[in-house]
């Protein structure tokens, strides 16, 4: 008889997973559904030169103040209520990273290119504005009669992706409930693997929430690891669950003004240890009991 | 007698009247008041989303909402946003820059060094390079200066404009459409010869000379009339769209719609 699928990791063991040097994808926009307890254990670990594509917030942030990432592939990093993201800008202005550039659009693009195994996909988008030159993107002409000159954004295979979702299972299936869940999907089939973190880890989805089959965004054959940390998306929403943390993020973008200095301040934002970061911020029932945001 | 906010948010409608069928996206208070005014007077077919994944055809409310509850008729989150409405042209979204330059190209990204190491980093060119490559855009300025509107080009070309020396030979630019700039002095359009930006009406108060002292660049003169007072109806659908008076923080000290002489 075979062994039965079973995916849980611990988040360390989910970190041991990944090197030095890996181009790695994290999910969620902005301040929406990030992965942060996972993105926590990269900060406690010694991972680095890391190459990390994003749709970026204080994932972003804090990955660039604690010196973690080399390259950073992004349309934008912000925290939304707080437009511009203050450990990124700090680590740009520094010179400290090195970038591709990209429109919001053409970043799924690079992502689905890595999903189907092409080289590239043909975009209009990009032409008439400074990405091309300084992402070094190259054009290809059409082959058919219309003979247009198109960009050719190449393919943003992952090493490994990180995504934070409301439900999984023991086999890798997963739920992510909400009115959006942004490109993780395309995150998971653009990597050579995926780890998840999750609120709830149930023993089968079919037999917790069959109801919300369609909550299924990726099959479970691209998810690698699965780990339940509940409020793993903190200082981030996860809608419908819980809403960001205003007052964190706050907090947060102070501190890069004073003291600035990301080492003075990294225990208080990622802590030693999991429970230790919660506890900072007022403990579990309180971070996955935060109000939505209203828009 | 009403504000210059509310004078604006009248000007940005008019960039979505008679648009049809397409997505209409204000970002900022005020673009977002002038697309929710738009809807509910002018152009009712125009579509809308309630500033995250869902249409709606009653506009939402800016703030807190007490005890309204938007009611959604669709669903748009990203992935159909790049799918149905950016990539597909169906849209026309009204935005705010931090530059724009003569050619209508635009920059949100950084300012000043080198790409390598920006001045001042920003927030990227978020969907400015295919929203302006394929649906049409306008756009709204609180503070006009040379500062926004820059003498040269702006300092990371995000959005894509009509420069000539910017057109890769072979490449289709037939969906750049870059339609009305509204700013706290006038309304602008890119109607003049090669599609040169030309200004086609002041605020009341406003002379042509004010407008080109804070523009790095030369306009066209085309102005026709003064930009037009907001009426009592268009007044009581804005305080609707905005009962927590939002409006009064996005220009410097709330000014009336008249200048001061």
């Amino acid at each position: 008889m075979s062994r039965p699928l079973d995916k849980r990791m611990s988040p360390a063991e989910i970190v041991g997973q990944l090197s030095d040097g890996m181009t790695l994808g994290i999910g969620g926009w902005g301040p929406r559904r990030k992965p942060m307890a996972l993105v926590r254990e990269i900060l406690r670990s010694d991972l680095k030169d890391l190459t990390v594509v994003a749709y970026g917030g204080a994932d972003v942030g804090m990955l660039c103040a604690a010196g973690k990432v080399r390259k950073l592939v992004f349309a934008f990093v912000s925290l939304d209520a707080i437009p511009l993201e203050p450990w990124f800008r700090k680590a740009r202005e520094a010179g400290a990273i090195d970038v591709l550039e990209l429109d919001e659009g053409m970043l799924q693009w690079g992502l689905k290119a890595a999903a189907f195994g092409l080289p590239f996909l043909p975009t209009r988008v990009g032409l008439g504005t400074d990405l091309a030159e300084l992402g070094g993107l190259k054009t290809v002409q059409s082959p058919y009669a219309d003979e247009e000159t198109l960009i050719a954004m190449p393919a943003l295979a992952l090493d490994a992706a990180l995504i934070h979702v409301n439900r999984a299972d023991r086999r890798g299936n997963i739920q992510a409930l909400g009115p959006d869940t942004y490109y993780d999907e395309w995150f998971a089939r653009a990597a050579a693997r995926t780890f998840v973190s999750c609120e709830e880890l149930v023993e089968a989805m079919e037999d917790a929430y069959p109801q919300d089959a369609q909550a299924n965004i990726v099959e479970r054959s691209y998810i690698s690891g699965v780990a339940e940390i509940r409020g793993g998306a903190h200082p981030s929403s996860l809608p419908p669950a819980y809403g960001w943390d205003m007052k964190a993020f706050k907090a947060y973008a102070d501190a890069a003004k004073d003291p600035g200095d990301w080492s003075a301040v990294a225990d208080r934002f990622v802590g030693a240890s999991e429970d230790e970061y919660i506890a900072g911020f007022g403990g579990t029932d309180a971070v996955t009991k935060l109000p939505l945001p209203v828009f | 007698m009403a504000t210059l906010a509310e004078l604006c948010i009248v000007a940005c409608s008019e960039a979505f009247r008679g648009n049809g069928e397409v997505v209409a996206t204000g970002v900022g208070p005020v673009p977002r008041l002038a697309a929710g005014l738009a809807k509910l007077t002018h152009t009712p077919e125009l579509l809308m989303t309630d500033g995250e994944a869902y249409l709606v055809e009653q506009p939402v409310p800016l703030g807190p909402r007490g005890d309204y509850k938007p009611r959604f008729a669709g669903h748009l989150p990203f992935s159909r946003f790049f799918d149905a409405a950016v990539w597909t042209g169906r849209r026309h979204a009204m935005v705010t820059p931090t530059q724009i330059d003569r050619f209508g190209q635009i920059n949100l990204s950084r300012l000043g060094g080198t790409h390598e190491q920006p001045k001042t980093q920003m927030l990227g060119v978020r969907g400015f390079p295919g929203n302006t490559i394929y649906h049409p855009n306008s756009f709204f300025f609180p503070a006009h200066s040379p500062r926004v509107f820059v003498p040269d080009e702006v300092d990371m070309v995000s959005g894509v404009g009509y420069n000539p020396a910017r057109r890769v030979a072979g490449g289709n630019y037939s969906g750049v459409d870059l339609r009305l700039i509204v700013t706290n002095l006038c309304v602008m359009d890119f109607r003049g010869p090669g599609n040169a930006i030309r200004v086609i009406s002041l605020h009341p108060g406003v002379t042509f000379a004010d407008v080109t002292e804070a523009t790095g660049f030369d306009l066209i003169d085309a102005v026709e009339s003064v930009t037009p007072a907001p009426t009592d109806e268009q007044l009581a659908v804005i305080e609707s769209l905005d009962p927590h008076g939002i409006r009064a923080s996005v220009i410097k000290d709330n000014p009336p719609a008249r200048k001061a002489a």
